[in-house]
């Protein structure tokens, strides 16, 4: 270990020397680019965010200030959008983790020794990224429309009440999350499950661990790295998303998500700073939120 | 329920293996395994790779499920088993240490599972006689191989099982260390009376560790018993190549006394006790080990108690310190190995010599293979090839770094 330490320090400050001005010349279309295309809007987002009406002005003019106070305004207005959509994706996050689990252990375990229906079963899982996710959501729409033949079995078998809906509920909403986020779920839970050493899980039942013991102290904790990086691809675009939610589509006026309320404060509404200001906040919060979840999952070792 | 019982066993319990046969898609691992381990005992079970030892072993600790027989330990039948409930532990050939946990986590997971008092306290316990208590805080892939498997043997032992199983446990020690370890756990086994299996491909290990040694090939077991009687007296050409060298000659018996048997071989008569030999009649084979021929340089005297074979030439001597190993073209016998102790300074003869070679008629052993079966192992099969096998492994691995 000392010796490795001893040869990496003394290596590494020769081998930037010379290629010190390569790397920066190939890493400047990369800073451009997010310089260009990151960096200008999301100072133009924090600047439009503090923007104070202008006197006497129109609908939609606003002037640069220092408005704190739209933060205040906008959580006052919209907490129940902001908790939604955090419940919301929470939820979808979880049913996503408890459908996709046992989908990708199948596939990246149990089905090793067929790679022909382990490969079959992959495309199935990435079969419906090749129809736009507004078309399958719409689809969705129709079946569970009223009209539709299962929500009309559900009422004539009463299983659910005539005067109910399922469309524009925050089920509806959640189920609509949930769909479109598995495959994003389950390829990262598949790729960690299919490299796991079934050796420890023999180790662990000869060390007297029942199945579900095995399952929640070795399994769970081997597949760490999968389970966070699919809970992340699935929580952080559910939380911003605004078209399961909107009226359009599953949700309903009860269900709005903040994207939502984004969309119709920049479009309909035209106050772009309490627009710019929700967006920031649901930034922050996504950032201290995974911050936290990475920090506390402590997969730093099976990265 | 289970047998896994909430406190360590008293004592080591017996295997019982009973008309048990594993066949995998394809081919059959284990023909027919009948097989009796008394408790207490250390019990090897020696062959080459594909014999069918780790299934063997992987059968009684509950990770594969037998296709016919019964698996019996301590006089219960477990055979339907979960492995989770058998008094059994393992130590994996590629250790399996968990690579979430700590060392001393990783010690004291059979512990916290059965809920026994104190686990920590007992696997640190483990871990100092391993000596690894050191690094009890790290985790496995920041040790070195030797240390994973000390560790993997401090988890298994830390729950005094009835019966241990050790699957090649000792192979990536180096040789002070295993000599250490092999003393170490044949300390453990005394002390604790456990029963151990151990399966190996060494045969230096399965001999100068287990009380008992099986010798398996092709799923089957050729040749069972203490290791001094298998190597004296091997009853097939697969047991006296596999375990150290021989030496056999094929003929047909000329003649039978009350206590010998005389065959026609390598260009003379040579003379094998009838109480050593399994056939008396028609063709067979007779052997002897190599450090039990001498050389002459002189023709020796005939004598009824020793056989005589020769003239032959030397064609190669190497030195390896405590004896020299001679190889002696003998017309009709082909190559004989002879091992002579260097009790003088030096090999006695040079390549070239014309040698003549004897043994006490005592030391021969027939053996109980048709003739035309002794052909019948492929030469990869000797330790030598193992051996050569082995470090060519080695090398290439050396080359990947």
């Amino acid at each position: 270990m000392a010796f490795a330490a001893f040869a990496t320090a003394e290596a590494q400050p020769q081998a930037p020397k010379k290629k010190s001005r390569i790397a920066l010349f190939l890493l400047l279309p990369g800073i451009a680019y997010l310089v260009l295309f990151f960096l200008a809007p999301l100072i133009s987002l924090v600047l439009t965010s503090l923007q104070a009406p202008r006197e006497f002005g129109d609908i939609g003019q606003f002037d640069y200030a220092f408005n704190w106070q739209n933060y205040v305004t906008v959580i006052q207005q919209y907490l129940p959008h902001i908790a939604r959509s955090f419940g919301y994706a929470l939820a979808a996050t979880v049913l996503a983790l408890l459908f996709s689990y046992p989908l990708a252990y199948f596939i990246g375990v149990k089905a090793r020794r067929w790679p022909l229906l382990q490969s079959l079963m992959l495309v199935l899982v990435i079969a419906p990224f090749f129809i736009s996710f507004l078309l399958r959501t719409l689809a969705w729409k129709q079946i569970l429309s009223d009209e539709s033949i299962i929500i009309s079995s559900l009422k004539a078998l009463s299983l659910m009440a005539p005067d109910a809906h399922f469309t524009g509920t925050p089920f509806a909403v959640i189920f609509g999350l949930t769909y479109n986020f598995i495959p994003f779920m389950t390829l990262p839970l598949y790729t960690t499950l299919e490299r796991l050493d079934t050796r420890y899980l023999e180790a662990g039942s000869d060390l007297y661990a029942n199945p579900f013991t095995v399952f929640r102290k070795i399994t769970v904790p081997l597949s760490m790295p999968g389970i966070v990086a699919g809970t992340l691809l699935t929580f952080i675009p559910a939380a911003g998303d605004y078209v399961n939610a909107s009226r359009d589509f599953l949700g309903g006026p009860d269900t709005q998500m903040m994207g939502n309320v984004i969309e119709a404060n920049f479009l309909v509404l035209l106050n772009y700073p309490a627009a710019a200001a929700l967006s920031i906040i649901l930034m922050a919060a996504i950032l201290v939120l995974v911050g936290i979840y990475v920090k506390r999952s402590g997969t730093e070792d099976l990265l | 329920m289970s047998i896994a019982v909430r406190e360590f066993a008293e004592r080591g319990a017996d295997l019982e293996l009973v008309g048990i046969q594993k066949r995998f898609p394809g081919f059959t691992a284990i023909e027919e395994l009948d097989l009796v381990i008394p408790a207490g005992s250390f019990f090897a079970l020696l062959g080459p790779s594909g014999c069918g030892k780790t299934t063997t072993l992987r059968l009684v600790a509950g990770l594969e499920e037998p296709t016919r027989g019964r698996i019996l330990i301590g006089g219960k039948d477990v055979t339907d088993t979960k492995s989770h409930e058998r008094p059994v532990n393992t130590v994996f050939q590629s250790y399996a240490l968990f690579p979430h946990m700590t060392i001393i986590e990783n010690v004291a997971f059979g512990l916290k599972r059965r809920r026994m008092a104190d686990p920590l306290g007992k696997a640190h316990e483990a871990l100092k006689l391993v000596e690894l208590d050191h690094v009890a805080q790290r985790k496995p892939q920041q040790l070195s191989g030797g240390q994973q498997q000390r560790v993997a043997l401090a988890r298994a032992i830390v729950n005094r099982p009835a019966l241990l199983l050790l699957d090649e446990p000792l192979g990536a020690l180096d040789l002070k260390l295993r000599r250490q370890m092999q003393l170490e756990l044949k300390t453990i086994q005394e002390e604790v009376g456990l029963t151990f299996l151990h399966v190996t491909h060494d045969q230096e290990e399965a001999m100068t560790m287990a009380d008992t040694v099986a010798v398996m090939n092709k799923g089957a077991i050729e040749q069972m018993g203490a290791p001094e009687e298998l190597y004296e007296l091997p009853r097939t050409s697969f047991v006296a190549n596999f375990l150290g060298q021989s030496n056999l000659f094929t003929g047909e018996v000329v003649g039978t006394t009350g206590t010998a048997i005389t065959v026609a071989a390598a260009g003379g008569r040579i003379v094998v006790p009838t109480s050593r030999a399994q056939r008396h009649q028609g063709e067979v084979t007779v052997g002897v080990r190599p450090e039990k021929v001498a050389l002459h340089v002189d023709e020796p005297a005939a004598s009824s108690d020793r056989n005589v074979l020769g003239p032959g030439r030397i064609v190669d001597v190497s030195f390896s310190g405590v004896s020299t190993q001679y190889l002696v073209e003998v017309a009709g016998a082909g190559t004989v190995v002879v091992f002579a102790q260097n009790m003088g300074f030096g090999p006695v003869a040079d390549v070239g010599t014309d040698v003549w070679l004897s043994w006490a008629v005592d030391h021969g052993f027939g053996l109980e293979d048709e003739p035309s079966e002794v052909g019948r192992f492929p030469s990869d099969d000797s330790t030598r090839s193992i051996a050569v096998q082995r470090r060519e492994a080695l090398v290439s691995e050396l080359e990947e770094h």
